[in-house]
């Protein structure tokens, strides 16, 4: 079997040779690294899709390695709108800044009566990894690269529910700008999300939210459609 | 300079992290990943702590459960202090939000987490999040890692401690990224680095990182390790890709089965006991199943989403409907940096050490599940207070860069290196190795046997190196640095298996099948200082 890697150093494509056998991509990156070619660079952890780490682009779809099953004739690229650091490894640190801009975290803890519903509202958000796909796949980075993005966004979700949550507004506050609002909703994001993530869903109660507490939509508040030409001045009065 | 200098960002690392830079220290992670990449993000079951939430339990029954299952190699007093810092850890990681699993008791606070039961535990102990309980306490950490600004510095690889007259004065790492060595001086050290599981390449539920780069370093500076043959064997992995399925698995009511579809072990059973049944099947030719189908669909995914998925994945069943082929590997590292009350390494002033890269003696001969959790929590906190206090005296005049130097010329050697021997190959044969001759039963004359082969291995070794000569980005070189960490660590686990001719808690040897009083204590190992 054999698939395509593309090299950071040439920017090419280059062929490599598998024995044929369903196996996960990673295992496939580490035999060609062991035994054909060990400068070729990626990521790689716990093998359990947990560690977020090797997270990469198969046939322009963002993947896990180590639960993606090689197929012949795949293409292997970095994610997209990182920095590609080598072949398949990436800079992850302005991805993450957006966790920082996004203040996810607990702004104020309140003690609280939890239930197994209040558990089950963040179970799935909070099964993130960070492992980045949604960020790569997110075509809003193509026009904006200042934007939350979706993992940001589903975390800024995750704790503005949380019932210990103390001050849900000052999260909320913090993403109207490059935030929730920038969001074109094509839901890429969910579709990638190895964990079975809907930011997309999250992104769109955040919304509702901000609205509730008072923010508006900016890009329906600032669209300048001109003054339409009545011909006279509807406003003016008779 | 910084005050606390912390080595490895797991769970470990964040929480002496936050716990320094809330007692007054400036604080710096330095890990060879990012934060969130960490072995921590692995941990399954469940965090220890007597809070009574599903049925009565008291510190006292954590403590002698403890104690029972570390078979008298543990300190008592670390083990009271661990147990008893239990409820106080998950009020703290309550109030940090950790999206605990909940009851439906309408109480408020930690007396909402739910807990199930562990094997080797007395009462329903171990507070959980779904099966992602490491995974969400970690993120919460970061997350509150962000919220006070701590400061990180990713991908830096540890290559040696500095230290001036006994006294930790900083580190040298490599700047992964950019190739270059760099000094990083600082008042207190803390290793939270991580187990050296991943000695058994191929055979452990470890992430390819656990390499016990920080036991090694820590070694290498004149530090004592302690219990290093002491490792415990995880029972259910999965027996093609060695991936970890969970303890709850077997705590919910799973039943182990052979190929004859009959029970031959108490699930329940503390996991070293569990281990070597399941060792003992496949020796006899028979295959060993894990059997949850009884327990439903909806209850699994409910439980076990994660494992239900990775069954998917990597063995091509349904667990709902079909058996999961298991075998028994390499999954925690009870041995480490050999570290006193304060959890200061004996032999390095000013360097501590926590998790599971250190032996605190809170885990004996047999770690009980949950602990490790808590440990790295509960110490975590503990540490990061012990290294600011030593921060406040300690003097604040840099070392000066002759461990720098050192570090550049040995890089640099291996760079310069022409026509060396592939290592890969020796890593997976080190892997099979220790699985074969040092591993849930051993044998002396095995055991001699695998100690000439580290030997014949670590000769070879000066043969081996690196074929990518790239300055950056160099994953080539980071692999092989770790293996010699690891290939440095092999006879330290071999030798003290030798010695200890007895069984006990994880080791267990054959000819030597029961206790020995006389080998009541820790093997502790140290190597003569370096004359500079």
């Amino acid at each position: 079997m054999q698939i395509k890697i593309l090299r950071s150093e040439t920017n090419t494509h280059q062929l490599y040779t598998l024995p044929a056998g369903e196996i996960p991509l990673l295992n496939a990156l580490t035999y060609i690294k062991e035994t054909q070619d060990a400068s070729l660079t990626f990521s790689a952890g716990c093998r359990a899709s947990v560690c977020g780490t090797c997270a990469v682009r198969v046939n322009s779809r963002e993947e896990l390695s180590c639960s993606y099953k090689v197929k012949p004739g795949d293409i292997v690229e970095p994610l997209q709108y990182h920095p590609v650091l080598r072949d398949l490894k990436v800079d992850k640190h302005k991805a993450q800044k957006t966790l920082l801009q996004s203040n996810t975290w607990l702004q104020t803890y309140k003690e609280s009566s939890l239930s197994h519903t209040d558990e089950k509202q963040t179970a799935i958000q909070t099964d993130c990894i960070l492992c980045d796909a949604c960020y790569s796949a997110c075509p809003v980075y193509a026009v904006n690269s200042d934007f939350l993005g979706p993992f940001a966004l589903t975390r800024a979700y995750r704790y503005s529910i949380d019932k210990r949550e103390g001050d849900a507004k000052n999260i909320i506050d913090n993403i109207q700008t490059n935030g929730v609002w920038d969001c074109t909703l094509c839901g890429e994001c969910t579709a990638v999300c190895p964990k079975g993530i809907d930011p997309k869903m999250d992104i769109t109660i955040l919304r509702g939210t901000s609205l509730q507490l008072g923010h508006s939509d900016p890009t329906f508040t600032t669209q300048d459609f001109g003054i339409p030409d009545f011909g006279f001045n509807p406003n003016a009065g008779f | 300079m910084i005050d606390v200098l912390i080595i490895g960002s797991g769970g470990a690392g964040l929480t002496a992290a936050l716990s320094a830079q809330e007692a007054g220290a400036s604080v710096l992670v330095v890990g060879k990943t990012y934060p969130t990449n960490s072995q921590t993000s692995m941990a399954q079951g469940g965090i220890n702590a007597a809070l009574s939430n599903v049925g009565e339990d008291h510190v006292s029954s954590h403590i002698a459960d403890t104690v029972k299952s570390a078979h008298g190699l543990c300190d008592e007093d670390m083990v009271r202090k661990m147990c008893a810092d239990g409820p106080e850890t998950i009020k703290w990681l309550e109030s940090l939000g950790v999206p605990f699993s909940r009851l439906d008791n309408g109480k408020s606070g930690k007396d909402t987490v739910a807990q199930h039961q562990m094997g080797g535990a007395s009462a329903k102990r171990a507070c959980y999040a779904q099966d992602y309980t490491g995974l969400k306490i970690l993120h919460t950490l970061y997350d509150t890692c962000l919220k006070e600004k701590i400061e990180f510095l990713d991908e830096y690889y540890l290559l040696n401690l500095i230290i001036k007259d006994g006294v930790a004065k900083g580190a040298t790492f490599l700047d992964i990224r950019t190739g270059e060595v760099k000094q990083i001086d600082a008042k207190s050290v803390v290793m939270a680095t991580g187990g050296y599981a991943s000695l058994y390449h191929g055979f452990t539920t470890n992430a390819y990182g656990s390499t016990g780069d920080g036991v090694a370093a820590a070694l290498r500076a004149g530090g004592a390790v302690s219990d290093m043959e002491f490792i415990q064997f995880h029972p259910t992995a999965l027996k093609h890709s060695a991936i970890l399925i969970s303890e709850s698995a077997r705590g919910e009511g799973g039943h182990l089965l052979n190929s004859d579809g009959e029970r031959f072990i108490d699930e329940l059973k503390p996991r070293d006991e569990v281990a070597r049944a399941i060792f003992a099947q496949i020796k006899e030719g028979q295959r060993v199943f894990l059997d949850v189908r009884h327990l439903g669909e909806d209850k699994l995914m409910e439980l076990l989403p994660q494992e239900i998925e990775l069954c998917k994945i990597h063995e091509h069943i349904d667990p709902a409907k079909e058996l999961i082929p298991i075998k028994p590997v390499a999954h925690y590292t009870m041995g480490g940096i050999d570290v006193d009350y304060a959890l200061e390494v004996n032999g390095i002033k000013g360097c501590f050490a926590v998790g599971e890269c250190s032996n605190a003696k809170v885990h004996g001969a047999n770690r009980l599940g949950g602990n490790s959790l808590l440990e790295i929590i509960a110490f975590g906190r503990f540490v990061g207070e012990n290294a600011y206090k030593h921060s406040i005296y300690a003097s604040s005049k840099p070392a000066d860069a002759t461990q720098k130097e050192k570090d550049i010329l040995e890089i640099k050697v291996l760079f310069s290196q022409e026509n060396t021997s592939n290592f890969y190959p020796y890593r997976e044969l080190l892997g099979n190795l220790f699985y074969e001759k040092v591993g849930i039963v051993r044998e002396n004359h095995q055991l001699h046997e695998a100690l000439d082969e580290v030997i014949s291995m670590q000769i070879a070794q000066k043969e081996m190196g690196i074929s990518d000569k790239n300055q950056t980005n160099n994953q080539n070189l980071i692999d092989f640095l770790e293996f010699k960490n690891a290939l440095l660590l092999a006879p330290t686990i071999i030798s003290a298996a030798i010695a200890r001719d007895e069984s006990r808690g994880a080791h267990y040897k054959v000819g030597f099948e029961n206790e020995d009083n006389d080998f009541k204590k820790h093997i502790v190992l140290q190597w003569k200082r370096e004359e500079v």
